[in-house]
């Protein structure tokens, strides 16, 4: 099996801060990683040196073989790298079937369409209420989203990438913001994504991530210091000094 | 299917006959307000043509005002470009057929809008708002240097329209052109609606509301946002040739600042993001004008100053947006 989605010795600095610091990540299809780090690690950044947000310094990013380093976020998104954000960006005005609609006719060209609506195309409409059953917010399909609950956001904003049929998909804390009660329904989303989805999940929630992950990569001052089972992370004396010495500073910063 | 009808059923966003009764509605109350102002005011016909030009101004300006979220003072730029488009091309080029004349101003209006998007959608923010004045400017200062074309500050006068379908002349009663341009209203009124429903409506309110989401989804902003910007300039455009046709004369008011700014005060007097506030506001906002300059032709102005505040303080989503806001209260009640 060739590898989906693959990261070569990311470079990126800013003046004589560094980072990132050859970075390289590879996935293959059905993919479950977890991307964890301490604060200021460089998770963003990584983030958006790969969905080309941020243009690295050196190295490439390669998707499905093809080198996507040159492309543009939208481009990337095109092709198949799709990712959901930290912090929900939805549109408040509308509602979960016109978010999930949107993306579907985004997806199979049709958003530059100046007639007709999504309500009168079958597959769309199809496509929609099967995309919110999936995660369970099918009940509240018409709602306006500043109307539904944060944790149904969250949802929809699993939902949305999903329906934009990524090969990839990046998740930015999925769970952020939500509250504990609802956490279960997120997970249960998290385990019901597709099979052949490779999926990079960025998290702090340690138990979301040993719940999720059959492989965790640890990153600490823009270098990747482990990669490898969820069994073996907590054994790593590196991971323990970066997470350990992270608080040791703070601590004393304090 | 049976979730399918089930979703229909349950919201009010994908049911299309519910919002094509709407619009069905909008379009009877635009002709009913159309004719109720012939036969009450038949001597001042002049006036309610001039409303439905500056109608057709302020319904382009909602494209891209609240559908989009550019907040814009330049847009007269565009009505005027379409008038002046028309005005030149009767007098320069001998195209006089009212038809055509419309034609040319609605291209007119949306190479403007072209023109002017590219440059706007450069800036976000005050520095957008700022390029809008700068663009309006631009636009003025052009057609008064180019009086060789546009008759400079003069006007461009000598427009004679033909007879509508060879029969109907544009007479001094301004019967034609009164309703030319209520069925050009009244048609680019329902292909609007039908627009802000499309999917591309539907990705131009996702910018609105967030850009970088829509870009996440794939989506290119700002060519999304150009092309709105262009059938805006047609929109627009058309608006300034009922003009040129109506008053036979362009002025340089026609792409002024002032009417800019007025536009855009009849947009939110009337509310943003609906097309019918448009119309509301553009009725509301002249025929208030014109009343009360009537009755007072000393402090009108400042009863006009009134009438704003009142309207942004008692309702701030505009007449339209703010009735609609109470009729969904009392019905939600029941």
């Amino acid at each position: 099996m060739n590898a989906v989605f693959q990261v070569n010795n990311l470079n990126k600095s800013f003046g004589g801060l560094t980072v990132a610091n050859g970075i390289s990540l590879s996935m293959e299809q059905g993919d479950r990683v977890a991307l964890i780090g301490p604060n200021g690690a460089g998770k963003t950044t990584f983030i958006n040196l790969v969905t080309g947000h941020m243009p690295p310094d050196s190295g490439s990013v390669a998707l499905r073989g093809a080198d996507i380093t040159r492309l543009g976020p939208t481009a990337r998104v095109r092709k198949g790298l799709v990712r959901s954000f930290q912090v929900t960006r939805l549109f408040s005005d509308m509602t979960p079937a016109e978010h999930v609609a949107l993306a579907v006719l985004q997806r199979t060209g049709r958003s530059g369409r100046v007639f007709g609506n999504f309500g009168a195309m079958p597959d769309v409409m199809a496509e929609v209420s099967e995309g919110l059953k999936a995660l369970g917010i099918d009940h509240i399909a018409n709602h306006k989203v500043s109307e539904i609950a944060y944790g149904q956001q969250r949802l929809l904003e699993i939902a949305l990438a999903l329906a934009l049929k990524p090969n990839v998909l990046l998740l930015d804390e999925p769970a952020a913001g939500v509250p504990q009660s609802d956490t279960s329904r997120i997970e249960e989303a998290l385990a019901g994504l597709p099979d052949d989805l490779a999926v990079l999940m960025i998290d702090h929630d340690m138990d979301l991530v040993f719940r999720f992950a059959r492989r965790v990569v640890v990153l600490a001052a823009g270098t990747i210091i482990f990669d490898g089972t969820p069994q073996d992370v907590a054994k790593d004396a590196r991971v323990r000094e970066a997470y350990l010495g992270n608080y040791a500073n703070a601590r004393s910063s304090v | 299917m049976a979730i399918q009808r089930a979703i229909a059923a349950e919201g009010k966003v994908d049911a299309g006959p519910n919002w094509l009764l709407r619009d069905l509605m909008g379009l009877a109350a635009v002709l009913a307000v159309a004719g109720i102002g012939y036969l009450l005011f038949p001597n001042n016909l002049a006036l309610l043509t001039r409303i439905t030009a500056i109608a057709l101004l302020v319904l382009s300006l909602d494209l891209v005002t609240g559908y989009c979220g550019i907040a814009t003072l330049g847009h007269a730029a565009l009505f005027g470009s379409g008038a002046y488009a028309a005005g030149i091309a009767a007098v320069h080029f001998d195209i006089t057929d009212p038809f055509a004349m419309a034609a040319v101003g609605a291209v007119g209006g949306a190479a403007a809008g072209l023109l002017a998007g590219a440059i706007m959608l450069r800036g976000r923010g005050l520095a957008q708002l700022v390029l809008s004045i700068a663009i309006v400017y631009l636009f003025h200062e052009t057609a008064n240097k180019a009086s060789n074309w546009t008759g400079g500050s003069d006007g461009l006068a000598g427009i004679s329209p033909d007879p509508v379908f060879g029969i109907f002349g544009f007479d001094l009663w301004g019967r034609t052109a009164y309703v030319f341009g209520i069925a050009i209203l009244a048609v680019v009124f329902v292909l609007l609606r039908l627009l802000v429903r499309s999917p591309f409506g539907m990705l131009c309110r996702g910018i609105r509301e967030d850009p970088v989401r829509v870009s996440a989804m794939g989506a290119s902003v700002n060519g999304t946002l150009l092309r709105m910007y262009a059938i805006s300039g047609a929109v627009a455009g058309l608006g300034g040739a009922l003009n040129a046709i109506s008053t036979q004369v362009v002025g340089l008011d026609s792409l002024s600042f002032t009417t800019s700014a007025e536009a855009l005060v009849m947009l939110v007097v009337g509310g943003t993001g609906s097309l019918f506030g448009a119309l509301v506001g553009t009725l509301t906002f002249m025929w208030f004008e014109d009343f009360v300059s009537a009755i007072n032709p000393f402090h009108w102005l400042t009863i006009i100053g009134a009438l704003l505040i009142a309207v942004v303080l008692f309702a701030p989503n505009g007449l339209y947006g703010t009735a609609t806001q109470l009729l969904h209260r009392v019905w939600n009640k029941r």
